[in-house]
């Protein structure tokens, strides 16, 4: 027991000597909803984050906590991080929303930055991408390389920005084939690989012969790689998961942006912001087109033109569900609309949960 | 050879009491030797784990607001333990609770006065309270078995939850986000010393006080423990069984409720799809390892609450995954269980020729 307790004084001198030690300039800070080890989302945060140390070296040191739950445990994970001397932290799932904002009240020389949610303050900016210019571009190759005519979907949580993908990626389907049928499983989690493989099953065996999700992990392309069919990468590039079944993959690129921001902290030139920006600044990017011929690619590519040349998948003529008309044609809907999105497009196989 | 668990005639009053503690040091063992192996100085980890949160008022605080729901409903579910009812359903019971809680400040958003408060905390109590009747009717009723019901009415909670925040109690200035409005003042519990904690904190130890001596010292708690140990004899002293299964889901239930809306109200200030990390079930391991004592509730409650906010410690702290924590903490778990284990039995070592001739047929 006493040398434990020897132990543990000459940690905390360790420690002390270690804090003082420090040199880095900026702490920069991420909170992270599933595990770093997750191959989608959260995976792509923590190389957003290892390129800031790669990009400033001594200068910068970051710390992350993973797995972190969206409820009660969120507040204190972030209070913790404002606590132990962050200058910036990254809140990196949309349920941070009012942690953030709460903590950041508390602690108004801490910037914080929030992702994909709505409510900004003066040391809060948010940030985003437009995922669903990659949605687009892969609902045309879905609607030319099925053979049944049928895609399945499997969504996460009835969100603007889920919404906005089913709907992006069912507007590059019939800008294709206009019979083109979607199947929507709403699985009501982020990171399930199980539940995720269980519903890529369910939907093969409804006929859908592709397969893309909104959720974390590489299940159901590897059910999609098992069973024969094919399927997308989310958020990062899967391929080593399905080297026979990915087409492509949308890749959330958050290094630019992260690199960015920790310098504007370093220059002393941070403001609270909305950042949504998508594949012209290169903050969506597509993984290398696979396992197609090459007219779709070319097909691909050239869609992929025309969105950084300024082009928006949102554009009509856009007809809702039920019929009434939410674009005319060649108008273009603003953006309040797309990020507050809760109607299908006409031919969603699927009930909107309400 | 075969190792067997044979019951040991007398406990060691001195073991019993030691045993926690030498779960903890083997616990701290076993970690140092995890942060060695992960290449972190084991010395730093220990400390980062088990001290540092108790070295700062913050975390401290932060510690204590994450036992106080730990330590409320796993007094109920004491109660209920100790009586011989099996609820594991309390992680249901907190979030009807929650709803119930919530139905004033949600629905009503500008009922805000001084009432406010109480009454969000007694619905909260009675929400949880009639979840809890469910399994609790079905076994007196049918005999059915609670810890299947009760546990099956956990997933119909969380999705009744899911269905109000994404439908009907959805926040309206909330771009259709899944989540309620946000509690007006008079709706939010009030925080107390530095501001991680909040009255629930002073709620939770006092009732749990209570139930300490109403167990200990009142006629009901002796009917609680003698139907839990032979309801024969209960019987005849003219204690009901169902009577007793109501009333220890109701409390139960009733208190997980309370956790619940103490939880909405005085952390989240708002319902979202998910509001609980499981304080439901964590209870059920709180409530025994504080030997369904609610005096060593309050304290396993603590210890646990610690493995977490330490946890998170060395993982901001020296950037190993949240998987060791997990593991620290099953091993505090697996320790705690297993010295308990030998305080009951003792082990004996037996050779196959001579248990035969003996014609013993215990082969469990």
């Amino acid at each position: 027991m006493k040398s434990l307790l020897k132990a543990t004084v000459a940690a905390a001198a360790f420690l002390a000597a270690g804090t003082a030690a420090n040199a880095a300039d900026v702490k920069a800070c991420f909170v992270y909803v599933g595990p770093v080890g997750d191959f989608g989302w959260t995976y792509q945060h923590d190389q957003g984050r290892l390129a800031v140390v790669e990009h400033f070296g001594d200068k910068v040191e970051t710390a992350f906590l993973e797995s972190v739950a969206e409820g009660p445990d969120a507040e204190r994970a972030i209070e913790r991080f404002a606590r132990e001397g962050c200058d910036i932290i990254f809140t990196t799932s949309f349920g941070y929303m009012n942690p953030t904002i709460k903590v950041a009240k508390k602690f108004p020389d801490v910037k914080f930055e929030h992702a994909t949610g709505y409510k900004t303050a003066d040391n809060v900016a948010t940030y985003n991408s437009k995922f669903h210019q990659g949605r687009y571009i892969i609902g045309q190759v879905a609607a030319k390389q099925s053979k049944s005519g049928v895609a399945g979907y499997i969504a996460s949580f009835p969100i603007p920005e889920v919404i906005a993908g089913i709907n992006a990626f069912m507007l590059g389907a019939q800008s294709v084939n206009p019979d083109f049928q979607l199947k929507v499983v709403w699985v009501n989690t982020w990171f399930d690989p199980g539940k995720e493989a269980d519903a890529a099953k369910a939907l093969i065996d409804q006929g859908a012969d592709i397969i893309t999700q909104h959720t974390d992990s590489t299940a159901p392309l590897q059910v999609a790689q098992e069973r024969g069919v094919h399927g997308f990468g989310q958020a990062s590039d899967m391929v080593a998961f399905a080297p026979d079944a990915q087409y492509t993959a949308i890749i959330d690129d958050w290094a630019p942006y992260y690199i960015h921001r920790v310098q504007d902290v370093l220059d002393g030139t941070w403001e609270s912001h909305s950042s949504w920006e998508g594949l012209a600044e290169k903050h969506v990017v597509m993984a290398p087109y696979t396992n197609l011929p090459a007219d779709v690619v070319e097909m691909a590519k050239a869609t992929e033109a025309k969105i950084v040349g300024g082009w928006e998948p949102f554009t009509g003529p856009i007809t809702k569900q039920d019929g009434t008309v939410a674009a005319e044609d060649g108008v273009r809907l603003d953006d309040g609309a797309i990020l507050g999105m809760n109607w299908y497009v006409k031919g969603v196989d699927d009930q909107l949960p309400q | 050879m075969r190792i067997e668990l044979v019951k040991r005639k007398e406990h060691s009053e001195l073991m019993s009491l030691m045993s926690p503690l030498i779960a903890v040091g083997l616990t701290a063992l076993s970690a140092a030797i995890i942060f060695a192996i992960s290449g972190v100085n084991p010395a730093l980890g220990l400390y980062k784990f088990f001290i540092e949160p108790l070295t700062e008022q913050w975390s401290l605080e932060a510690t204590i607001e994450k036992a106080t729901p730990l330590i409320l409903i796993g007094c109920g579910l004491a109660v209920c333990y100790l009586s011989n009812n099996w609820n594991i359903g309390a992680e249901g019971q907190f979030v009807v609770g929650a709803m119930f809680g919530s139905i004033l400040p949600v629905m009503f958003p500008s009922f805000e006065n001084s009432l406010t408060l109480p009454l969000m905390l007694i619905s909260g109590v009675i929400g949880g309270a009639l979840w809890a009747m469910i399994p609790a009717l079905l076994k007196t009723r049918f005999n059915t078995n609670e810890i299947l019901t009760s546990l099956m009415l956990v997933y119909v909670a969380g999705l009744l939850l899911d269905y109000l925040v994404r439908g009907p109690w959805r926040d309206p200035d909330g771009f259709n986000f899944p989540e309620s409005r946000i509690f007006s003042d008079a709706a939010t519990l009030p925080d107390v010393f530095g501001g991680m904690m909040s009255l629930a904190t002073p709620i939770t130890i006092i009732i749990a006080l209570v139930l300490a001596l109403v167990l200990a010292k009142t006629i009901k708690g002796f009917e609680i423990r003698v139907m839990g140990e032979s309801p024969r004899a209960g019987s005849f002293a003219g204690f009901s069984a169902k009577r007793l299964t109501i009333f220890s889901f109701a409390l139960a239930g009733g208190l997980a409720g309370l956790a619940g809306t103490m939880v909405v109200s005085g952390s989240l200030n708002q319902l979202l799809p998910s509001i609980s990390p499981g304080y439901g079930f964590t209870a059920i391991i709180v409530a025994f390892l504080g030997r369904l004592n609610p005096i060593g509730i309050i304290i396993a409650g603590f210890v646990l609450a610690l493995s977490y906010i330490g946890g998170e410690g060395v993982q901001s702290g020296l950037g190993v995954s949240n998987k060791i924590a997990s593991v620290i903490q099953g091993l505090l778990l697996f320790y705690v269980l297993a010295c308990d284990t030998l305080i009951l039995y003792r082990i004996r070592m037996v050779s196959r020729r001579a248990a035969n001739p003996a014609g013993e047929v215990s082969h469990v």
